[in-house]
């Protein structure tokens, strides 16, 4: 049976393609484009991986989800998806980023990532 | 070579001694800093010792473990913060509830390191928090020095341009690999998705050019004899092809002519952006209504729509910079999160003042006040009365 991948994202374009991306590689795609709509997905239904956004109606959306689909589904392997990295010495919100460090997603992965990389990573997280 | 204080905080003296070990010989140096910082260690067994040496030291990092025999380590942090003291925290702590992450969190504690921990893991959070000592020396710095570098606007900033780049760099990637087939027709939607990123890539991109022109100062204000009327007239103008697209209803309720001296960019900057903001975030078939008044002292603008509102919570961040208010209402609404920043800065520059007032699923209304600027002549210059409607 094919696996299910959730995304949440509120940029509808990234959401599109990356929904897109994610089917060519095999997988079902559950979407949901809010936090709000994310904890709703996730009340009722268990994906086998999270692709959450980390920006959306909160600065922290994507942390709370995690946090919350780890409490709900400890299993369940949880992808945080940023655009602004670390790296660049210039993220978004420095004490922001650190202030959360504590919260661990299994993966953070920049927006930019190539689609043969993000399919390594999505299988490597499922063991598959 | 700098040198970072740190001071340890736990009542296991393995657990001190290691760290002091770990950290003797480390440095840490990244390639845009211009020298490499090692760290000088102290140790307390107490939460009540660690004050005591806080106060006397002033560190720059304390490791601080949460569970002490005496007081513990969230009330030590409390006394950092009510002291304000400018000390990066890091608890250590064998097991971090969520409530308990939280609390210091938002009395400042800024990483997390599990207990037990390896001497990577610590290596690795000294090594965050000394780039951030670093980048925060330097702002202040660059502030000190009158070079207004704000790393959190050019970061956010990034990302604001970034996100629409991502967009359309997916989109001509799917055409290119043709995703949906050999009939360029199947590629419209996402044409046209391109395309609407671009645009509001290009409407940011203004939006810094107008904040540019502001924030480089005074010099640039040219104030002519100007007449507000018939600049919120041309605003309206350029907007009607998006009214038209909403059935949205704009009134403008003016004097005839409002001619005072001001930067007519700058008026321009203020009726664009509240008329469009006015138009944009209302409904279907709603009601937009300037209103221009003035007296020998002042003048007032107010633009009211009757759209989707603002909550409490959200007015009060309404007017900083890239701040959009998300939520389901507005996330198919374009925005660069600049327009009402710019607004008060331009206000605030002519000595006006803007407020907002608003109920959610009402509608909001924005006024601005701008003292009148006397003529030449000493008197403030206008021609008045003749009220007129334009819908």
């Amino acid at each position: 049976m094919k696996k299910t991948i959730l995304i949440v994202d509120d940029d509808m374009d990234y959401l599109y393609q990356l929904k897109l991306k994610i089917e060519r590689f095999g997988f079902e795609v559950v979407t949901a484009d809010s936090q709000h709509e994310g904890e709703q997905v996730i009340a009722t239904f268990k994906p086998d991986l999270a692709i959450f956004d980390l920006m959306m109606e909160n600065e922290d959306s994507g942390f709370v989800l995690s946090y919350k689909m780890k409490k709900k589904y400890p299993d369940v392997p949880v992808i945080l998806a940023t655009a602004v990295t670390a790296e660049t010495g210039m993220s978004f919100d420095l004490s922001e980023e650190s202030n959360h460090q504590w919260i661990k997603a299994d993966l953070f992965l920049d927006k930019g990532i190539r689609g043969d990389q993000l399919e390594k990573e999505i299988k490597k997280l499922l063991k598959i | 070579m700098a040198t970072l204080k740190i001071l340890v905080v736990d009542d296991e003296p393995g657990i001190r001694s290691g760290v002091t070990r770990i950290l003797r010989n480390f440095k840490v140096d990244y390639p845009f800093m211009d020298e490499m910082y090692d760290f000088e260690i102290t140790e307390a067994a107490t939460g009540e010792e660690a004050i005591e040496q806080i106060d006397r030291e002033q560190p720059d990092i304390v490791l601080l473990d949460n569970k002490l025999p005496g007081i513990q380590g969230v009330t030590v942090l409390e006394d950092i913060r009510n002291k304000k003291y400018d000390i990066f925290v890091v608890m250590i702590t064998s097991y971090a509830s969520l409530e308990l992450a939280i609390k210091v969190t938002h009395d400042g504690a800024v990483d997390f390191i599990p207990k037990p921990f390896t001497p990577q893991e610590l290596k690795s959070s000294l090594e965050t928090i000394t780039k951030q000592i670093y980048l925060k020396r330097m702002a202040r710095k660059m502030k000190h020095e009158g070079k207004q570098i704000r790393f959190q606007f050019l970061s956010v900033l990034s990302h604001e341009l970034k996100a629409p780049l991502n967009a359309v760099e997916g989109y001509l990637n799917m055409v290119k690999e043709r995703q949906l087939g050999t009939n360029l027709n199947d590629y419209n939607d996402l044409i046209d998705r391109s395309l609407k990123r671009l645009h509001g890539m290009r409407n940011l991109i203004l939006d810094l050019l107008d904040l540019t022109k502001i924030e480089s100062g005074v010099p640039s204000q040219r104030p002519i004899n100007t007449d507000l009327v018939e600049i919120a007239r041309n605003a309206i103008d350029t907007m009607m092809p998006f009214a038209i697209q909403k059935e949205v209803t704009v009134n403008l309720d003016a004097p005839e002519k409002l001619v005072l001296m001001f930067d007519a960019d700058e008026i321009e900057i203020i009726f664009n952006n509240l008329i469009s903001n006015a138009i944009k975030y209302n409904h279907q078939g709603g009601t937009v209504d300037i209103t221009l008044q003035h007296d020998d002292h002042q003048t007032m603008i107010s633009v009211k729509d009757t759209g989707i509102g603002i909550s409490q919570e959200d007015q009060e961040r309404l007017f900083k910079d890239f701040v959009r208010i998300k939520n389901t209402q507005t996330k198919n609404i374009t925005g660069s999160g600049l327009g009402l920043s710019i607004v008060k800065k331009v206000v605030e520059l002519n000595q006006g003042r803007i407020t907002v007032e608003s109920q959610p699923g009402q509608g909001s209304t924005f006024n601005v006040w701008l003292p009148a600027p006397q003529a030449k002549d000493g008197k403030p210059l206008s021609a008045t009365s003749n009220t007129t409607s334009q819908s």
